[in-house]
């Protein structure tokens, strides 16, 4: 496969709320090593559009294509490839961050023994054992980055990855992407914030 | 081929709410002058030319009202839940706007056939109600309607609504059937052989003929009542579209 | 890449562990439905008679309001922290991990109360010829309040207002439920046969055991949109 081979496109994307377009026109696409983020004033629909790019929601009109193939109809291939992290961590309070990646490895794609390295990596190797109610938020949110990591995704779709992290917590994320993105991965996400990485893209949505 | 596909764009034009819009104009004149003439007819008929029932004597009379209702509160139902998975499956919003319309109307003539029920247990058990087995179901297919009004109302967004007022339908058709069967069999065990509001073993022709008038012209009137509301859905939720702009100053000048 | 049952297990078993770390929050249904249980005798009167009339239907009662108070944690609380988008994202088919969540449901809720039921049916001095239909009839019936149960709270998991809404959504349809369920508690307990009503309840609930899964995943894929 060449490595500029394109992973998602999205053309004409438009989506209404109560009958009138929150965003219309919307086209873009990422191919492998490539970075998009998502910029806008809050309420343009940042999270409404990663939302539709996951699939989670269907647009009004235009079309999803994933590695050529027309979504929804490779849904499923799509899931399999595909990391998705919300604002919020998705983690069950009453569990630890190893037993929460133990259930989310039932339900997607992971990569088998590397959960210790992962929590390692994310500085979180003396949590991984507590109740993720004991956590803060940021680490909170690290926990949830070690999912991606395990996951082996293609695409990530990162809904405010830079929220509740500290100045050392950024750091981190911005060496994750680098690997990613070095390994042939690609990114969307969202964020208010200028990440420390060449050849960001950007996609700009008006209020 | 030729043929389908100008079946196909008549179809779709059909299903589009300005489409919709100016076809059904053209039918609500003679669906309101057919519904009032034969509600008229049925009316005058049934109250006060057939016979007196031999047990019940006039108070037999509220069918001509309390039946209808009820098939059409059923049927309403239907015509919603279809309306819904048309939604749900083909994304037609004129389906979602029917929808909408619809459940209203049909929970108002869920209520009718209650009221009309109820009415009619004063002279018949001494009682406005008892927990005969249709006015039972009735009593459920009205909570199913205001569960799915109630469920439009609590969600900000017009198309979740649509959708989830869809879903909630299709589960309460397969439910109905149900629900009914089960009222039947619950009636059964509790109170053997009374007098039912419908089960009129040999019904008069004389009777039945105004009723058969009265089914015939609640449908239409159904019909009618639907189409006015579909229109005026139509009309709020396009507000902003070019057509309706120019229809207004149409009718401004 | 994990096999369809992957995600049933790692649900099933998240679930379990869950609420056994919270056992005391979990024993609340279980609470209400007795007390509520003591406060009847205390309004209509300690005749026995009476009670035992009244107690088909007044466990029963019990049993949906208690399925009912706990289905509130069926999805809500994996919409508000997020885990709700893994499982609408997850490459396994939806409807078999909100089976999961409503097995899960069944068993921390529906079968104490069905264990308790005889307890409670004793205090309401039901003949003993009754409890065996009640516990076979609260077993099923109790698995189809929570897949009907589900219907509803995926309707409303975006919702605040959901609490009061969910019911009003949900409780129509279990009507039949209700009927089929107490009938098989009263004709066991007037000494006749209840075999009928607990087939007729056995058939309802294998149609939920159908329907519910594909309706709630599909309620889950449209009410996630608030």
């Amino acid at each position: 496969m060449s490595p500029a081979a394109p992973l998602l496109e999205f053309q004409n994307l438009c989506f209404e709320r109560n009958d009138l377009p929150l965003f219309e026109g919307i086209a873009g696409g990422v191919r492998e090593g490539d970075i998009l983020q998502i910029s806008g004033a809050n309420g343009a629909g940042k999270t409404t559009l990663l939302r539709v790019l996951t699939t989670a929601l269907s647009p009004a009109a235009g079309s999803l294509c994933w590695r050529g193939r027309p979504l929804p109809r490779a849904r499923t291939r799509y899931l399999t490839e595909l990391a998705f992290l919300g604002h919020a961590p998705g983690l069950k309070l009453g569990l630890s961050p190893r037993e929460n990646l133990r259930w989310l490895g039932g339900l997607f794609p992971q990569r088998h023994g590397a959960a210790e390295t992962a929590l390692a990596v994310l500085g979180l190797a003396d949590w991984a054992d507590a109740p993720c109610a004991q956590l803060s938020a940021g680490m909170l949110r690290r926990a949830a980055l070690a999912r991606l990591l395990l996951s082996g995704a293609a695409l990530w779709i990162l809904d405010e990855p830079l929220a509740a992290i500290d100045r050392d917590g950024v750091a981190l994320v911005e060496q994750l992407f680098r690997a990613h993105l070095d390994s042939g991965g690609a990114i969307i996400f969202s964020s208010h914030q200028q990440l420390a990485l060449p050849g960001v893209k950007y996609l700009e949505l008006a209020a | 081929m030729a043929r389908s596909g100008a079946f196909w764009q008549r179809l779709h034009r059909w299903a589009s709410p300005p489409g919709f819009y100016r076809l059904s104009g053209r039918w609500v004149p003679w669906l309101a002058a057919a519904s009032l003439a034969l509600l008229a007819l049925g009316l005058v008929w049934g109250l006060l030319y057939a016979p007196p029932d031999a047990r019940q004597g006039n108070s037999y009379r509220i069918i001509y009202l309390h039946v209808p209702a009820s098939f059409l509160a059923l049927a309403g139902y239907y015509v919603m839940a279809v309306a819904g998975a048309i939604h749900l499956i083909w994304r037609v919003k004129l389906a979602d706007m029917l929808m909408s319309a619809a459940a209203p109307l049909g929970a108002a003539l869920t209520f009718l056939a209650l009221f009309s029920g109820s009415l009619w247990g004063k002279p018949t058990w001494g009682t406005y109600w008892v927990w005969d087995a249709r006015i039972t179901s009735m009593l459920v297919l009205l909570f199913l309607y205001l569960g799915v009004m109630a469920l439009r109302q609590a969600y900000a967004s017009r198309e979740t609504a649509g959708r989830a007022c869809a879903v909630l339908a299709l589960v309460g058709t397969v439910n109905i059937p149900i629900i009914y069967k089960s009222v039947d069999w619950w009636y059964s065990l509790h109170q053997p052989a009374t007098i039912r509001l419908t089960a009129a073993p040999s019904m008069h022709p004389d009777m039945f003929k105004p009723l058969l008038v009265m089914i015939v012209a609640f449908y239409l009137f159904y019909a009618w009542v639907l189409i006015l509301n579909t229109r005026a859905e139509i009309l709020s939720r396009e507000r902003r579209a070019a057509w309706v702009r120019e229809l207004a100053e149409e009718d401004v000048t | 890449m994990p096999g369809p049952g992957a995600g049933f297990a790692a649900l099933l078993r998240r679930d379990l562990l869950l609420a056994w770390r919270r056992r005391g929050e979990v024993a609340n249904p279980l609470i209400f439905f007795a007390m509520i249980t003591a406060l009847i005798p205390l309004a209509v009167g300690p005749e026995p008679s009476l009670l035992a009339r009244l107690a088909p239907g007044m466990v029963w009662i019990m049993a949906l309001l208690g399925t009912l108070l706990a289905a509130d944690t069926l999805f809500r609380e994996d919409f508000l922290d997020g885990a709700l988008e893994f499982l609408v994202l997850s490459p396994q088919p939806l409807w078999l991990l909100v089976l999961a969540r409503v097995v899960a449901h069944w068993l921390v809720t529906g079968v104490p109360i069905t264990l308790l039921s005889p307890l409670l049916a004793a205090l309401l001095a039901l003949p003993g010829s009754g409890l065996p239909a009640l516990v076979a009839g609260l077993g099923l019936g109790t698995l189809a309040f929570s897949l009907l149960g589900a219907v509803g709270g995926a309707l409303t998991v975006a919702l605040g207002g959901g609490n009061v809404l969910r019911p009003l959504l949900v409780l129509p349809l279990y009507v039949p439920v209700l009927i089929f369920g107490t009938a098989a508690v009263a004709r066991a307990a007037a000494g006749g046969e209840s075999a009928g009503a607990l087939a007729l309840l056995g058939a309802i609930t294998a149609l939920a055991l159908l329907v519910s899964p594909f309706a709630a995943a599909a309620a889950l894929r449209v009410g996630i949109d608030g």
